[in-house]
């Protein structure tokens, strides 16, 4: 097998692994950098993301509100500590960002501007007409250039991390052009590898999706957290699930039933008035929108289609002009997928599978527990997104633990040596094998297709919006059932060039086991939060036993071992979560209290 | 969701290099709805008809820039283009033309990303600012000058429509002449004579016999050949101006 020495090897290409090859260069420009990715950088899936991201910069803004937003918008299963952290440093890491040449929309005096998002009390996201992440995406790939120490492997399938006297020293690929397998040898990995949504079916997510990082570190005993945890985004397209921004909303648009009536203000959100109010209606946070349409379609108030019940996004008041000049893709999807001119006629809509909140476990300085092991962005679970992920956090997520992870592991890497090579040429032909048992396997009769469309109806059932314990126990039944089923598993195509049946296959084996990760915690977890609600007597959130993250350990032949751990409050006490005028209440009341600091 | 009514004929571009002496068609019975792209089809038949057919995809929605392809012999994408346009006629779908094709649809991509690399498409600052001095101001006005020509998805659609880089592989092609443009015209850059240096030689602008087809195959409005142009301008200025500028003198 071929074996590349590196100093870092960073497993992802899109905004989190970009944003961490640079900041490990520049931290150290001797260092060698591998930076593998299974599809080029510029098709990572950070390229979808629409709206913006989230960074304080007005005068009537601050730290403190962005922190309260994100904490109580995270039903304070947030790590305060971290989302500390994290809001001091969005708006020096989007400004880097704008001096590497990201085209970030303007003002009129040529300061950066921003909009309103969901669940966000001022406006704070910075944007690049509806194509931030894709801005994003293509200023970091294009910025990581300049930079001779970052050694890239583009269209390498990683199958394995490479665990050695407890630590992490590399990962085996697969290069997909020759199907051929290279050990990259590293003191310290760091994990970008992005969500999970593909466990579901109607989701916004590219097929690319699949919980590769999150699996691997798992199958090592890195734990996942907090899993039970997937964000419905409300206004996706019906059948396929493409998305439509929020900043859809951020601009001014209403969401409106059947009848034409903007149906949030019966669930907690209204006043509702003409002009979009930071907090009100459609900028509400995403789980309560979501859950709102699920009520509407059980009272028959949603518009049919063939996917389903759908609600209507009305962008027609905001005229052609704004439209395209803020919204510009959203115009495309409508018009070319649909045939919708959204400044004449509404936008049916319906929620999809957006965000995988969850993720490996990774504390302040992005370290797994799996020493030499680091994970940022949507992989990660770092504690900042808590039950309920707020429009706009990710996209900044990824830039700001993206960086503090390349310097970290940087740092790491200096003060490591590897282990014997014939040790870990040992561990990496093992790797080679078990990659290879599943396609060279001549007497299985399962087509991973079939399992992987059998587990995505079947979290869609289980762990949908609203969730009881006999559905979410099916689910589980079912996935044990797939991975059973996926032993024995029959790869028609046995040749070795670009073989995406194989591959595909791989990635049907991380979904499954992510999805186990996920329906077991969501089992197990007794309470209503977030994006996590249950029908059957646990309607209400319950501090006194699950204000705590959930941990999903990997077990060699069963479901997934669950544990908890406490969650880290600094100074935002459990307090109601509320929005529109009801919020505004709380707001003054949490004003009057002392700080608790 | 299909309805089961509607069935179309897909012919599939196939080669696999281990097997096939070269490349052949193979044709496909596709149930489909109306809502239903090309890369739906392509998956259909991969997930439920033929596993071993091969093609680049990931976002659905027309950004990534992955699913290239030709569609009855014209560059689009895949995830774009809409299987009821075709019907009841069949569809022809083959490799992106003008690459060497890898396996299927899939094809190789070297070369682009090796121009990519080589036109230094990165911000060259005219003045080098600190994190803490803020953001470089930037009017609309500003951004307007190079926006259309940052939105370019590296797709590639371009390249199987440029007859000239059919012709002649050495030539930068069209979108990487944008990207160089969309840099060189960003009001916080100073780096275009340090890029001019590839645009002026004949793999450069000079390359291009302004067909523009280039421009009509984007699925973005980027309009490459709008880009090459305005380059042709400059390129021919800053060959003039060599002659009464003293040597070594910047402007």
């Amino acid at each position: 097998m071929e074996v590349f020495k590196s100093d870092v090897a960073i497993v992802g290409a899109g905004g989190a692994g970009l944003r961490a090859a640079i900041a490990a260069v520049e931290a150290d420009p001797s260092l060698t950098v591998a930076l593998i990715s299974k599809v080029y950088p510029m098709r990572s899936h950070t390229v979808a993301a629409e709206g913006g991201a989230a960074g304080v910069v007005r005068d009537d803004d601050s730290l403190d509100f962005h922190f309260h937003d994100t904490v109580a918008g995270g039903d304070w299963l947030c790590d305060q500590n971290v989302v500390e952290y994290f809001v001091a440093h969005c708006a020096s890491s989007l400004t880097q960002l704008e001096h590497w040449g990201c085209p970030w929309s303007r003002k009129p005096d040529g300061h950066i501007n921003v909009r309103a998002f969901g669940g966000m009390k001022v406006e704070r996201t910075w944007f690049a007409a509806d194509r931030s992440g894709f801005h994003m995406l293509h200023t970091l790939f294009q910025t990581s250039i300049k930079y001779p120490s970052i050694r890239r492997f583009d269209e390498y399938f990683c199958t394995d991390l490479v665990v050695e006297d407890g630590r992490c020293q590399g990962v085996v690929a697969i290069e997909v052009a020759t199907g051929r397998f290279t050990f990259i040898q590293a003191k310290a990995v760091i994990l970008g590898t992005g969500g999970a949504g593909r466990i579901y079916r109607e989701n916004t997510n590219g097929g690319i999706v699949t919980g590769d990082g999150m699996s691997m570190a798992y199958r090592q005993g890195a734990p996942l957290r907090d899993m039970e945890f997937m964000q419905f985004h409300p206004t996706c397209m019906p059948g396929t699930g493409l998305l439509f921004t929020e900043a859809c909303r951020g601009e001014g648009g209403f969401l409106l039933n059947k009848d034409g009536y903007r149906f949030l203000q019966d669930y907690g959100l209204g006043p509702a008035e003409e002009q979009p109010r930071n907090k009100f209606m459609e900028l509400g946070p995403r789980d309560r929108l979501s859950q709102a349409i699920w009520h509407e379609e059980r009272k028959g108030r949603t518009i049919n289609t063939p996917y389903g019940g759908a609600v209507h996004l009305d962008l027609r008041h905001l005229g052609r002009k704004k439209l395209h000049d803020r919204l510009p893709l959203i115009c495309e999807l409508a018009e070319e997928y649909m045939g919708i001119d959204p400044a004449q006629e509404c936008i049916p809509v319906r929620p999809g599978i957006h965000y995988t909140m969850g993720g490996i476990y990774a504390n302040l300085e992005t370290e797994t527990p799996l020493p030499g092991l680091y994970a940022a962005g949507e992989c990660a679970s770092n504690g900042i997104h808590g039950a309920n992920r707020l429009g706009s956090n990710s996209l900044v997520d990824i830039i700001v633990f993206g960086k503090l992870a390349g310097e970290q592991a940087a740092q790491y890497a200096r003060s490591v040596q590897n282990s014997e090579p014939a040790s870990l040429a040992k561990l990496a032909a093992d790797a080679e094998q078990r990659a290879l048992t599943v396609v060279n396997r001549t007497d299985g009769s399962e087509k991973h297709s079939v399992l992987r469309r059998e587990m995505s109806q079947s979290m869609e059932s289980g762990c949908g919006i609203y969730r009881t314990a006999d559905e979410m126990q099916s689910t589980c039944d079912r996935l044990a059932e797939l991975r059973e089923r996926y032993r024995n598993l029959n790869i028609e195509d046995k040749s070795s060039v670009w073989s995406s049946d194989w591959l595909g296959a791989l990635e049907v084996g991380y979904l499954l086991e992510v999805a186990e990760a996920v329906a077991h915690s969501a089992l197990n977890r007794k309470e209503s939060r977030g994006a996590h609600q249950r029908l059957d007597g646990y309607e209400q959130r319950d501090d006194a036993n699950y204000l705590r993250h959930t941990l999903a350990y990997h077990t060699p032949d069963g479901p997934p071992r669950i544990e908890y751990q406490d969650v880290v409050i600094t100074r935002s006490q459990p307090g109601t979560r509320a929005y529109g005028a009801a919020g505004v209440v709380e707001d003054e009341q949490r004003q009057q209290e002392p700080a608790h600091d | 969701m299909t309805d089961g009514n509607k069935i179309i004929e897909m012919e599939v571009l196939r080669y696999r290099p281990e097997q096939d002496q070269e490349p052949f068609y193979q044709s496909y019975e596709v149930p489909f709805a109306d809502d239903w792209s090309v890369l739906q089809g392509l998956r259909y038949i991969k997930d439920d008809l033929d596993s071993s057919l091969s093609f680049r995809w990931s976002c659905r929605m027309a950004i990534c820039g992955s699913c290239g392809m030709m569609i009855n012999g014209v560059p689009k994408l895949g995830c774009r283009t809409f299987l009821r346009n075709y019907y009841p006629g069949k569809l022809r779908v083959d490799a992106l033309e003008h690459f060497p094709i890898e396996r299927d649809l899939v094809v190789v991509v070297d070369d682009f990303m090796n121009k990519l690399a080589q036109i230094k498409p990165y911000l060259i600052p005219k003045q080098v600012r600190r994190l803490e001095q803020g953001e470089y101001l930037q009017t609309p006005q500003q951004l307007e000058h190079y926006r259309q020509f940052s939105t370019c998805i590296n797709c590639m659609l371009c390249y199987a429509a440029c007859p000239q880089y059919g012709m002649n592989s050495g030539f930068t092609g069209p979108g990487i002449l944008a990207l160089m443009h969309r840099y060189n015209v960003d009001s916080r850059d100073g780096g275009r004579e340090e890029r001019m240096e590839l645009g002026h030689a004949d793999e450069g602008v000079w390359g291009c016999t302004a067909v523009a087809y280039c421009s009509e195959v984007c699925p973005k409005e980027v309009d490459p050949a709008n880009a090459i142009n305005q380059n042709k301008m400059g390129s021919a200025i800053d060959y003039f101006l060599r002659f009464i500028r003293p040597r070594g003198a910047t402007e």
